[in-house]
């Protein structure tokens, strides 16, 4: 049999042209953060001053700040940080610590991917059913409310719209919808990145405690807990900074642009930064795109912030679990 | 010290024994406190499904003054134009919002999955450890900046910079432009997915290809990433589930308020998401047929991103190869 | 027709007592036919990683058409000496090797040598089996298509000649379609061996083939390599002692990235010239 043997100098150069298409193709990648960065760099930072971060937003872009939006988004996510995190850690726990390879477990986990593939507009109509209009409860009436006189121990009703404790039911478009929106949108996130702690812990950890004799609870709560929480508290931040940059959901439930006052409490009308950006990009004025791109700089350097963090909480608290 | 006699106990006699009836009390507490919580996962899916059914049934029950159906299912299947307010009867043919969501996917396909598989590639074969750390750092940030600030990009770079140069039938807002935003903000999920599913095929089968006499190239086209299939594809439809349920890249740079059906990329196009944003911040009456109309429209793009995630989860599942 | 290398360098001496220049010098006593001329050759060829060095100038010459064993403790360098024949190690950042390697005297160590031109005469089988997951058709005929331009009926028959030659045609020729994992673990071991012969290699290198395997393989693959001897100059790491004084006709033992003996395998075994070579294969050490 007489084999006719394929060219080696077209394979080796055929080998090249891969490596050279994959490293194009990496370049390309940077080229395009980095011409996004530069962009909104140039573009920006004319318009970056303390007043820009300290005024409330105005029709004359050159008057205009971030304040409401930045206490907005504070408010906003903290409200969801609050709510998330327990509630991905406790999912997370459920799954992998009493329910770790059953069917049950199955469904639940096929279930959080399909969240976590819902587009975040289609929270937004959840949230709008949900909590801002609390499934139609006394809708075309004025809303149930009451708030806490701490100092008197008593509950107002109606309550005083300018308390710190004022709640009313349904919660309209305030800050505690905003938050529980965004909860909603990263919660599957947050439940993914506790379970992927948990399966760190080594499974001698487990086994060592629970040889001592103690119950499932106290394996989870004193043993396998405390070795995830830093990986754990690493995805709670990425979490947040996800929710720090979502506009959809929140356009969805109340779309508030202009926002000329800081929150007070659960019930106030608030914006977030990306919602703001948003506004800002949309209009056609070439010194709206300005001030536009000096919020974004504003929100990149608060989600560095928050990289940061997640690295720096990574680094100094991970002990290693294994020698 | 002398030692203990073997039949001194370690722990005093005084010492109490914890309540093991509490103690199992507190067990089934925290289990159920868990079940609950593990329990809202369930419910937000099935709420979001309630809700959409619920108002889209609304929506298709709607009857005119005259008595007649406002929007027959087969004619929002079926009709060709969407126009809910310019056009007298309002026409909702959803078939336009579906054409410009899957242009911009398209065109953010396009230019995403293979730029991100050759990225993966890059990152997982040949980078120098420094370069591949350095390069994932930096499409970490990629993955974190707000979608948001990619319409801005689109806007304000990749329209007068990169489009308007090449060819003048673009305007301010095009397809071409959003899919590009869209492209470069997937781009990082297609590469890092794809490079943990490079990575997990074993080395000793990149050994077994060498040693066979393949170059590298055909290593990696042959052997590394055929085993790593199954999680390539399911990067690519997570990233493509992403473009379809993108909200304000489109909303800001694909176009005005204006559906259409068009395969033009320099077209302006409305998306299903671009167009629940256009409702849901104008001053659409709630309850009327426009407001209504966002929740069929929300059902379709529902539809959409559910069965790409089954399959993508279907995929993974039957085809992964188990490596040890 | 007698062993090279006769005078070894003199630092060699000074640097050490062991002898396995003197060693491999002696005639092997038993082996009345002269020995076949060396189809690997190694002079004072020397390997690090990084600054770690593993091999020390070891002088070796592998025998065509035989079996060679390499034998001696974990961590000795018996699979990184393999390695560089079929130059596995250009992959690892900071492998080196100095010194001479050659096959049939042609230079394996240059910087301008073709490993894919090179891989392609000196085939290598791993520790654990490592089937790609393909079909058993596609591993076999894997090699053999990157190489040759070849017609449906060449792949067809280059896979039952080497599914016939690895002894696995009549367990598999009826699931060539199949796929490869779900072969048991000797029949991959096999199939690995049949994809290395597939495409027609002048040497093969196995590292510790068997130690992932049953006693059964063990022996199918054992009987396999004494029938490949024919036709394949064979150089086989193993652990086992037995196993390589039953399959191998030449014997090197190693000890700390040292070549300490190497003769005919009955010779090695049952009079060795080294202090530490008779302890070893007495399992008095390892
Ligand atoms: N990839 C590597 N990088 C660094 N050192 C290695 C590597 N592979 C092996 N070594 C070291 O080289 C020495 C020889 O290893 P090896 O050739 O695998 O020994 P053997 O096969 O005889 O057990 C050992 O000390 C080992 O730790
Ligand atoms: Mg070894």
């Amino acid at each position: 049999m007489t084999r006719p043997e394929a060219p080696l100098t077209s394979r080796t150069r055929m080998s090249q042209v891969v490596l050279i298409a994959c490293a194009l193709a990496a370049f390309i990648a940077v080229t395009a953060l980095a011409s996004l960065l530069l962009s909104i760099a140039v573009e920006g930072t004319g318009s970056l001053s303390w007043k820009f971060l300290t005024s409330f937003a105005s029709r004359k872009a050159a008057s205009a700040g971030i304040l409401a939006p930045l206490a907005g988004s504070v408010w906003v996510c903290a409200i969801c940080a609050f709510v998330a995190i327990p509630m991905g850690i406790g999912t997370a726990l459920y799954l992998e610590e009493y329910a770790k390879k059953s069917r049950l477990q199955g469904i639940i986990q096929l279930n959080i991917s399909n969240l976590a593939g819902v587009p975040s507009i289609v929270y937004g109509l959840l949230a709008l059913a949900v909590f801002v209009r609390c499934f139609g409860f006394r809708s075309g009436e004025t809303p149930l409310s009451f708030s806490v006189d701490w100092s008197a121990m008593r509950i107002l009703s109606p309550g005083d719209p300018d308390s710190l404790w004022f709640i009313q039911i349904p919660f309209g478009s305030g800050v505690l919808a905003g938050g529980l929106t965004l909860a909603l949108v990263v919660l599957p996130i947050m439940i993914t990145a506790s379970q992927e702690a948990l399966r760190a812990v080594p499974k001698s950890l487990r086994q060592a405690a629970e040889a001592l004799g103690s119950t499932r609870w106290q394996v989870a709560w004193r043993v396998t807990l405390p070795a995830a929480l830093p990986t754990m508290m690493t995805g709670a931040i990425l979490s947040i900074s996800r929710a720090l940059g979502e506009a959809a959901p929140l356009l969805v439930i109340g779309g508030f642009l202009m926002v000329m006052q800081t929150p007070t409490n659960l019930m106030s009308d608030f914006t977030v930064l990306p919602m703001q950006i948003y506004n800002w990009s949309g209009r056609p004025q070439e010194e709206f795109h300005r001030i536009a791109a000096a919020a974004i700089i504003v929100q990149l350097a608060v989600l560095l912030t928050f990289n940061a963090l997640a690295i720096f909480v990574r680094q100094s608290f991970q002990k290693p679990l294994q020698s | 010290m002398t030692s203990l006699p073997a039949s001194t106990p370690f722990i005093s006699p005084r010492a109490r024994p914890v309540r093991v009836r509490l103690r199992a009390v507190f067990e089934w507490l925290m289990e159920s406190a868990l079940f609950l919580v593990t329990g809202l996962s369930v419910i937000t899916t099935l709420a979001i499904i309630v809700i959409l059914v619920h108002e889209t049934w609304k929506f298709f029950t709607m009857r005119g003054a005259d008595g007649q159906l406002l929007v027959p299912v087969k004619d929002f299947l079926t009709d060709s134009m969407w126009s809910p307010l310019l056009s007298n009867p309002p026409r909702f043919g959803v078939a336009s919002l579906v054409s410009g969501t899957l242009l911009v996917t398209a065109i953010a396909a396009a230019f995403a999955l293979p730029l991100g598989l050759l990225t993966a590639v890059y990152l997982s074969e040949y980078a120098p450890r420094r370069v591949r750390s350095l390069l994932k750092s930096l499409l970490e940030i990629l993955a974190g900046i707000p979608t948001v600030v990619y319409g801005f990009f689109a806007l304000t770079f990749i329209t007068p910079n990169l489009l308007q140069p090449i060819s003048g039938s673009f305007g301010t807002h095009s397809a071409m432009s959003a899919g590009i935003a869209v492209g470069i903000m997937i781009l990082p999920i297609v590469s890092s997915l794809a490079e943990d599913a490079l990575r997990a095929v074993p080395q000793s089968l990149r050994d077994g290809s060498l040693a066979l006499g393949s170059t590298k190239a055909e290593t990696i086209l042959r052997v590394v990433i055929p085993a790593a299939l199954s999680g390539i594809v399911a990067s690519f439809l997570l990233a493509i589930t992403r473009a379809i349920g993108e909200t304000m890249i489109v909303a800001l740079a694909a176009g005005g308020g204006v559906a259409q059906l068009t395969v033009d990329p320099a077209a302006q196009v409305q998306t299903m998401t671009a167009y629940m944003v256009q409702v849901f911040l104008g001053d659409a009456p709630a309850g009327g047929v426009e407001y209504q109309s966002s929740y069929a429209v929300a059902f379709t793009l529902f539809a959409f991103t559910f069965v790409m995630t089954w399959i993508g989860a279907l995929i993974l599942r039957r085809y992964r190869e188990v490596y040890e | 027709m007698t062993q090279p290398a006769e005078s070894a360098p003199p630092e060699r001496r000074d640097s050490s007592a062991v002898l396995p220049v003197a060693a491999s010098a002696m005639p092997p006593v038993g082996a009345a036919a002269p020995t076949p001329p060396a189809a690997v050759a190694m002079r004072r060829f020397s390997a690090w990683y990084g600054r770690h060095q593993v091999l020390q100038a070891i002088d070796l010459d592998i025998p065509e058409r035989q079996v060679c064993a390499f034998i001696g403790p974990s961590g000795c360098g018996k699979s990184t000496l393999l390695r560089w024949v079929n130059r596995m190690n250009d992959s690892i950042v900071g492998a080196r090797a100095d010194g001479t390697l050659t096959l049939h005297g042609s230079d394996l160590l240059g910087r301008t040598v073709d490993v894919v031109a090179l891989r392609r005469r000196v085939g290598m089988v791993f520790q654990k089996p490592n089937p790609f997951p393909k079909s058993i058709k596609e591993n076999v005929v894997f090699g053999a298509k990157l190489h040759y331009r070849l017609a449906r009926a060449d792949l067809d028959e280059i896979v039952e000649k080497a599914l016939r030659a690895a002894a696995l045609w009549d367990e598999v020729k009826d699931r060539l379609g199949s796929p490869a994992l779900g072969l048991s673990g000797g029949q991959q071991q096999r199939l690995c061996i049949a994809r290395a012969l597939a495409v027609d290699p002048e040497v093969l290198l196995m590292d510790e083939p068997c130690s992932a395997l049953d006693p059964r393989s063990t022996a199918s693959i054992e009987a396999l390599i004494r029938q490949l001897r024919t036709n394949y100059t064979i150089v086989i790491v193993t652990h086992n002692m037995q196993q390589a004084s039953r399959i191998s006709d030449t014997t090197a033992f190693f000890f700390e990235g040292r070549l300490v003996e190497n003769s005919a395998t009955d010779l090695l075994f049952t009079s060795p010239t080294q202090k530490q070579t008779e302890d070893y294969v007495s399992g008095r050490f390892g």
